[in-house]
């Protein structure tokens, strides 16, 4: 052998080795092709409108990736189907994803009733399922089953309890408590835990009312309310139920002192003039520190440009964006860090682990996978829904107002 | 135990709602009473010309104003429905299927072009209220009252005085009869066909005025209205408001004094009793 010939020491041909070993391995991957993740979501029906938000989420998210290069070498194709908001429907659509479709992956879908429909399928066949809004913990029976909305595991009483904290340390901290909700499970559940805070507190229940989902007519509820000249109310609300309640109350003269909607249509709710200082609770604001994680800036900018361009009557990115994009980053964590498809090494990783997203660091070891509360307390402040509670994550310069 | 003050607002409340009641009544009980037709589309084409008020106030056209567009249009397309159901010669139960799949696709309309979302009406009106005796008084539900009292007594009116009145009040008693003496069904039925539909969207538009619009929110009314349909009985002009304001009130006062998730049952009571102890009513 000549000095100027090439050494093929054991080290090179090792190396070498591999080199070419890993270049099978990645081209093996390209030939699988995409990496397909099921799921649906109610892209018609009574849903639909909330749904859009998820799916305009999602469409970022896998773009985000492909840009990336995908995962695990391979691009992300998402198979999304309609559930036309029907939960028996959204059974028999993740049925097919699993079994015909054979899909690599699950995603969830919108809303109490599809995710537990949902949630039954993927027990079936031991698949992992991340889910956007599932209201109601103790619901989430099924192990491999991970919430992206980090209520808390007893949101019941963490969330009123949050509500009553930033209450007391306001400007005027109520005695006396009006409590009307709707009869829909994950709002009458927590509607019951302010009631048990307002005693353990030693406030006054001046009234307590329920009224069916779908309710028309909310002239009477607020003639109650107005009747019994309570500090603080309490609703229950979902949707735009919140917004008919202030309209009907408007219509009688009346401004509740101070007034808290659970779930509210955030667009709709700001917009109304009548629903200046109204408080709700939210995972993610567009302000710091929330727009401090890492992509928040970014995804908030493609949101924007997405949601205007699909003409929703809100474009900012709170509750259901944040939830629904912090979904995918638990899905993604789960995948790059057991650098694999199988759904048991995910779910076992996911279960002992935290992980990274927009909301902050979460975890999976309590009851139904859910680990902090991480709900705020907001109040519409000059136009805009503003965290108020705890301190430390409020808008710059905001503190909780009152009527 | 609620206050005179909070009583007497839920009354009124309970008058103006069942006011609406009546007013979407009035087409369908004469449509099923004078046509034998029981048009379950009747509500979705009140939601359609509530949409379309919403529409064109959006735009900037004054939401009354619109009634000049929506009434003949929905007159059209009640006449070409009953046109449509007379040609494939619908049977009164068959109507109700039909109407049934009639109510779904105008559903699906709705939803395509508005989207599932709520959609409210922002009108000056919304802005005016009256205070009266200490009750508040909305001006949209007053007008609403308003129109709903005016069109059942001139409907009232006309079919007690009016020729064509008696020729419709025949055809549904004794259609062979009624023909024998040469009133013309087949024109007089398009004419009140148009007319029910007509009614249905100006109750659409009070509709838009008052409340917050959902697709889906068509088959929130279709219970409660039936109930004021079937207590005033079939064919009747001024029964369904009268009938309508019972029920308005008396689901009014059950929310004032008991709980409002109480309050369909009202209805529903009613609608069960009337069919136990009055079955002709709806016959």
């Amino acid at each position: 052998m000549t000095p100027d010939s090439p050494r093929f020491n054991r080290r090179t041909v090792l190396g070498a080795g591999l080199a070419a070993l890993n270049g099978v391995a990645g081209t093996a991957w390209a030939q699988q092709g995409p990496i397909r993740i099921g799921s649906t979501l109610a892209l018609t029906g009574p849903l639909s409108a909330t749904a859009q938000i998820h799916k305009i989420v999602g469409e970022i998210f896998i773009e985000q990736v492909n840009k990336r290069g995908g995962w695990l070498g391979r691009k992300l194709e998402w198979l999304l189907k309609d559930d036309q908001s029907k939960p028996d429907l959204a059974r028999t659509l993740y049925e097919q994803l699993v079994t015909v479709d054979k899909v690599d992956l699950l995603m969830g879908p919108y809303a109490t009733p599809g995710i537990l429909s949902a949630m039954g399928v993927a027990q079936r066949y031991g698949k992992v399922l991340v889910h956007h809004t599932l209201g109601i913990p103790a619901l989430a029976k099924y192990e491999m089953s991970f919430p992206a909305w980090s209520l808390g595991t007893d949101p019941g009483n963490t969330v009123p309890a949050s509500v009553f904290d930033a209450l007391a340390a306001g400007p005027k901290p109520p005695k006396t408590v009006a409590v009307v909700t709707s009869k829909f499970p994950p709002i009458q559940f927590m509607s019951a835990g302010a009631r048990e805070a307002i005693k353990k507190r030693g406030l006054t229940e001046v009234l307590f009312l329920e009224w069916d989902f779908g309710n028309r007519d909310f002239g009477p509820i607020a003639n109650r309310v107005k009747d019994v000249k309570p500090d603080f109310v309490w609703v229950g609300a979902i949707g735009l139920e919140g917004n008919m309640l202030l309209d009907a109350m408007k219509k009688i003269d009346y401004v509740p002192p101070q007034h808290f909607y659970l779930y509210p249509s955030p667009g709709p709710l700001v917009t109304l003039p009548e629903a200046t200082n109204a408080l709700s609770v939210t995972i993610f604001e567009e302000h710091p520190p929330f727009t401090n994680a890492a992509g928040a800036t970014e995804f908030i900018n493609l949101y924007h440009e997405r949601a205007k361009a699909a003409n929703l009557p809100d474009i900012s990115v709170e509750v259901q964006a944040a939830a629904s994009y912090t979904a995918w980053q638990i899905l993604e964590a789960g995948v790059l860090a057991t650098k694999s498809l199988d759904d048991k090494a995910i779910g076992t990783w996911l279960k002992a682990n935290r992980v990274e997203t927009i909301q902050g660091r979460l975890r999976f070891d309590g009851t139904g996978q859910y680990g902090d509360d991480l709900m705020r307390v907001k109040q519409v402040q000059d136009g805009h829904w503003k965290v108020v509670w705890p301190k430390n994550y409020a808008a710059p310069g905001a503190t909780l107002r009152a009527n | 135990m609620p206050s005179i003050t909070l009583l007497a607002q839920s009354i009124l409340s309970g008058m103006f709602v069942g006011a609406l009641y009546g007013l979407i009544g009035l087409g369908l009980s004469l449509s099923w009473g004078l046509l034998r037709l029981i048009n379950l589309a009747h509500f979705a084409f009140a939601f359609l010309a509530a949409y379309l008020c919403y529409q064109m106030a959006t735009m900037g056209m004054d939401p009354l104003l619109t009634l000049v567009v929506i009434v003949p249009l929905f007159f059209a397309i009640g006449a070409a429905l009953h046109w449509a159901m007379a040609r494939f010669q619908i049977t009164p139960f068959n109507s109700l299927l039909v109407t049934f799949g009639l109510t779904g696709i105008v559903e699906a309309i709705i939803q395509s072009i508005w989207t599932a979302d709520f959609r409210k009406l922002e009108s000056s009106y919304a802005e005016h209220s009256f205070k009266f005796a200490g009750l508040y008084v909305p001006l949209p539900e007053l007008i609403t009252l308003a129109l709903a009292a005016g069109l059942s007594f001139g409907v009232w009116s006309v079919l007690r005085y009016s020729d064509l009145g008696k020729a419709l009040r025949a055809s549904a008693e004794d259609a062979p009869i009624a023909a024998a003496f040469g009133v013309h069904q087949q024109r007089n039925a398009l004419l009140l066909a148009g007319t029910c539909s007509a009614l249905a969207s100006v109750a659409g538009v009070c509709l838009a005025l008052g409340f917050t619009l959902a697709p889906s929110q068509i088959y929130a009314w279709i219970g409660v209205v039936f109930a004021a349909v079937m207590l005033g009985g079939l064919g009747r002009a001024l029964a369904p408001l009268l009938a309508g304001i019972v029920i308005g009130v008396s689901e009014a006062v059950t929310m004032a004094v008991t709980a409002p998730s109480w309050a369909p049952l009202v209805s529903f009571t009613l609608l069960i009793l009337i069919l136990l102890i009055r079955p002709g009513r709806v016959a």
